[in-house]
């Protein structure tokens, strides 16, 4: 039977994660139909139909599914489930948010944030902050599952896949969608970048943030990350916080400056190709999976760093 | 107000586990456990409602062995009114959404308005119990969320998305699930901690609540991860530079 793959969109674009967990699903074998469930989100079901290996793309429309609810989603996703022996999305907020709630309305344990296909029935998913790999295998008639996106490869493009239109399920309407503060940003979004660097509470401030790194990230189109003390104090908002309860990247080049390396912030970055750390302490845990290390002041390192990047033609 | 306060027992944040040789699991024996560091954040949400509205009851649950008991304590030092404990027989791990269909019936029983979890649980890192449980009472919910207002017969819940901040409004009885930002829990004191041994706590078993806890994922193996090698130091940023140009090809 075909696998329906849950979409995370914003009506007007498609989330690059959606690519990722389509290689997932691919994995698994079968047709794959990708859901747009939103509100005049003909741009992302576009971007949909192109991605290579997407059988058909189908959109739901309404009003009550304009701004990603879960309860309207969910019941949605559920009313298609009847076809589908796999119900698969990108372990993204807006995953993490709809699809245990799908599971539960199918009487179904969800397999969280696998990492790895090992047959259609059997997965790899790390727990305990990535210190742990769980070889699991499910018995459900159905399955449904969310994929940690830092683990697969973005789908190429050069599909035309059908777009056809499925109804939306009737609204819940037990919550509304009030408003949102999205951080503006031209940079590469973090989970998809090919660089990514990140400060800690040795930044000391916010301000240090726009002083030392956004020039060193401008320089080389990377995008920037920060471990959860740094946006606890405020430094930076809490949508660039990498880590086991933050998002989780894997760049060819990671770049920690100020940054300890607690387990909850290495589950989050240990992956990436390439790791370098620019500490002061050459006891931070972070030296242990650097790749390289520079024992330094980040507050004369990083303007060195710059002028270097400068020098190198960057 | 009534407000269910859901807290697990696992492993401190602090430890750094280890693999059993032989596949079968985690490390268990003589590891310190502390409460799931999430759900002390939902523990002090649900108290400050009650500071400021001293008519809110709040009420810990947990499922888990007898250990749990430790843990509820917690929750009372804290502030929690009175706590009940689902005992399981051994330490055979209850899947997310068999937790889910016990809290479903301390909810049918306790009839809250508000039930408090944390996102995610530090050991099995699932995300699911929160929704799930929305899911199978048909309320709504609020994850991972940084700011909590109940406002008569709703309730705003902030949230931290992939992009930022948004926010939902809920219709009450609704399921909060708590991020890292709602607040930071205060440390109990002793009188505190001294009166939480008084306080009521009800034991019961999945039985009394007809929920079947049979797994149905099965854990074939668990295994360490790749572990990644320390590399080099470098001596300045321009010998960074050059290995990050001609050694890694990175930039
Ligand atoms: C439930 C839970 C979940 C968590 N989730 C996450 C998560 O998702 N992500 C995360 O990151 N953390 C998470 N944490 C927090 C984690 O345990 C650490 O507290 C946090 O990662 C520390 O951040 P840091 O490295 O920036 O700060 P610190 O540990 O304080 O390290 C600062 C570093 O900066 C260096 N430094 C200071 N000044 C300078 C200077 N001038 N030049 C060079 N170096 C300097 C210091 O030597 C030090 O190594 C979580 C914790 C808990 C309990
Ligand atoms: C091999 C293996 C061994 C395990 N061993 C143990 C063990 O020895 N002891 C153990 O406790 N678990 C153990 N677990 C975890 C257990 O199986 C479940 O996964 C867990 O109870 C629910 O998953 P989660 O905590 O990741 O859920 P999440 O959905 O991440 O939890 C979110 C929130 O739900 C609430 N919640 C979750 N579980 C409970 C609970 N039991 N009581 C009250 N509230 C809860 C909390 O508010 C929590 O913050 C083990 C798992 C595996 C795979």
């Amino acid at each position: 039977m075909a696998i329906l793959l849950v979409a995370d969109h914003s009506n007007s674009a498609l989330g690059a994660s959606t690519g990722k967990a389509l290689t997932a699903a691919k994995a698994i074998g079968g047709d794959v139909h990708v859901l747009i469930a939103g509100h005049a989100a003909q741009a992302a079901a576009e971007a949909a139909s192109k991605l290579d290996g997407v059988a058909k793309v189908l959109v739901a429309d309404a009003p009550h599914l304009a701004n990603g609810l879960a309860e309207e989603i969910a019941a949605t996703v559920v009313s298609l489930a009847g076809n589908y022996d796999t119900i698969i999305a990108p372990a993204t907020a807006s995953g993490k948010n709809v699809l245990p709630r799908v599971a539960a309305l199918l009487d179904v344990m969800q397999i969280s944030d696998i990492i790895k296909v090992v047959s259609p029935d059997t997965f790899e998913r790390p727990i305990y902050a990535g210190n742990a790999i769980q070889t699991v295998q499910s018995t459900e008639a159905k399955k449904v599952i969310t994929v940690r996106t830092a683990a697969f490869a973005a789908a190429s493009e050069g599909g035309s896949a059908p777009i056809e239109s499925v109804s939306a399920a009737p609204a819940v309407g037990i919550s509304s969608f009030v408003g949102a503060e999205l951080t503006k940003s031209d940079r590469p979004e973090l989970t998809a970048a090919k660089i990514v660097i990140s400060g800690g509470r040795g930044m000391g401030n916010g301000e240090n943030f726009k002083t030392y790194i956004e020039p060193i990230a401008t320089r080389l189109g990377a995008a920037m990350g920060a471990s959860r003390a740094a946006v606890d104090a405020g430094f930076v908002p809490n949508d660039l916080q990498v880590g086991q309860t933050g998002k989780v990247v894997a760049p060819e080049l990671y770049v920690a400056v100020g940054i300890s390396g607690a387990i909850q912030h290495l589950a989050g970055m240990k992956d990436s190709k390439v790791i370098v750390a620019i500490n002061k302490d050459a006891e931070a845990p972070i030296f242990q999976v650097a790749d390289y290390g520079l024992v330094a002041d980040l507050f004369q390192a990083l303007p060195e760093l710059d002028a270097e990047l400068g020098k190198a033609g960057l | 107000m009534k407000i269910l306060v859901a807290v697990k027992r696992v492993v401190d944040y602090a430890v750094k586990i280890r693999v059993k040789a032989d596949g079968s699991g985690i490390e268990l024996a003589n590891v310190k456990m502390s409460m799931n560091p999430f759900d002390e954040i939902a523990v002090e949400e649900a108290v400050r409602i009650k500071e400021k509205d001293p008519a809110t009851e709040v009420v810990a649950v947990s499922i888990g062995t007898t250990k749990s008991q430790e843990t509820l304590r917690t929750a009372l030092a804290i502030g929690a009114d009175r706590a009940i404990l689902v005992e399981t027989a051994d330490d055979t791990p209850v899947e997310p959404l068999a937790v889910a269909k016990l809290l479903r019936a301390v909810v049918e029983q306790e009839k809250p308005d508000l039930v408090v979890l944390g996102k995610q649980a530090i050991d099995d890192d699932s995300n699911q119990t929160g929704q799930m449980l929305a899911a199978l009472l048909g309320w709504a919910q609020g994850t991972f969320a940084s700011k909590v207002v109940p406002e008569g017969g709703a309730v705003n819940v902030t949230r931290e998305v992939d992009g930022g901040l948004e926010t939902v409004k809920l219709t009450l009885p609704a399921i909060v699930t708590t991020d890292l930002r709602l607040n930071e829990p205060r440390y109990p004191s002793l009188p505190n901690i001294m009166k939480a041994k008084k306080k009521p706590l009800d034991v019961k078993k999945p039985a009394d609540y007809g929920v079947d806890v049979a797994q149905r994922l099965k854990v074939l193996k668990t295994t360490e991860p790749p572990v990644r090698k320390a590399g080099v130091k470098v001596a300045d940023v321009a010998e960074l530079v050059r290995r990050l140009k001609t050694e890694a090809g990175v930039i």
